[in-house]
């Protein structure tokens, strides 16, 4: 999903930098109170960062026969919320543009918008709903990780159909010519993601209490 | 609290582990980036297209590249092995001292 250096025009760099900038705000004070109130989850929030820092450098091979990574957003998103996930990608993001060359400065804003904004949303918001349907927390929390990811790739198709859109079917023929890059690809390694998540969470999860500090369930009666 | 059972546990890294192994062995493919190949759809749309800005930075070769990848996922999955270790490594030094505690000389006294 990451837009490559110099691929969007200024005037798309700037637009998507705005939008994403009060979400880095907004989460950098969440991610300030969450280490306040909850000093006891800071080694689950690290493990949080560590799983996106991880899933985003694995490229891996598809049905489609290409490649591509996951995002690694759903478990912060899900446990700690998605502004905390705004800085966590962001710093991922600025990671791989200044020294893999893979992604990039001018192109920062919109890859932060559907890998670090977007996807945490849609994971979250999932996970809750499926949670509040009464579903168990694993498979809200691998309904929410897996669309979040796919949702990543969605993003950043629009994103370029808005700055490329074709010159006879405009807008729509150029989304589903990127979402057929990227779309497609993604699904089996999205379920991938939505599998690692949940064994993921497990594992940090099965011997603590920290769903329920977190307040993500209710306490043992 | 536990989210799933140990045979889920197992069931979900094999299904994991045959997602990203089933394409290689069963669809033949060149295998690139779909980042790459999201850039090469914008460059084939627009005839004489040219990035308007460069990296500042490139990793000098596709080796560079590849180890930089690697220290990445490496550190992440350090940290989260460390984390994971600590969390379990707590909770049984926990277990031990309850256990302790509710021995049964301590319970007759």
């Amino acid at each position: 999903m990451h837009i490559m250096e110099g691929f969007l025009p200024p005037s798309h760099c700037i637009a998507w930098g705005a939008a994403s900038a009060p979400f880095l705000v907004h989460g950098a004070v969440k991610l300030r109170r969450v280490m306040r109130e909850h000093p006891q989850a800071r080694l689950t929030l690290a493990a949080s960062g560590a799983f996106t820092f991880v899933l985003s450098a694995l490229k891996m091979p598809s049905v489609t026969g290409s490649c591509s990574h996951p995002t690694g957003t759903g478990l912060g998103a899900v446990l700690f919320g998605p502004p905390v996930m705004a800085i966590l990608g962001a710093i991922v993001l600025l990671f791989q543009a200044l020294l893999l060359a893979h992604g990039g400065i001018t192109t920062l804003g919109a890859n932060i918008f559907s890998m670090a904004i977007v996807g945490p949303w849609v994971s979250y918001g999932l996970w809750r709903l499926c949670t509040s349907m009464g579903l168990s927390m694993a498979i809200g929390v691998f309904v929410g990780a897996a669309v979040g990811d796919w949702a990543t790739y969605i993003t950043t198709s629009v994103q370029l159909a808005l700055a490329y859109p074709d010159a006879a079917s405009g807008f729509t023929g150029a989304f589903l010519k990127f979402a057929g890059v990227f779309a497609l690809t993604q699904v089996p390694l999205a379920i991938a993601e939505g599998f690692l998540t949940v064994l993921v969470m497990n594992a940090l999860s099965e011997k603590t209490q920290v769903l329920e500090d977190l307040g993500l369930v209710r306490g043992r009666p | 609290m536990r989210l799933i059972s140990r045979r889920a546990r197992y069931l979900l890294g094999l299904a994991t582990l045959a997602l990203v192994v089933a394409p290689l062995i069963f669809v033949k493919g060149q295998y690139g980036g779909s980042d790459d190949q999201g850039s090469a759809a914008v460059a084939a749309s627009r005839p004489g297209f040219h990035p308007w800005f460069e990296p500042i930075w490139k990793p000098p070769s596709p080796e560079i590249e590849s180890l930089l990848f690697a220290l990445q996922a490496a550190i992440g999955a350090g940290t989260i092995g460390y984390v994971v270790g600590r969390i379990h490594g707590a909770a049984k030094e926990r277990e031990a001292q309850n256990n302790k505690k509710a021995s049964p000389t301590d319970v007759a006294t």
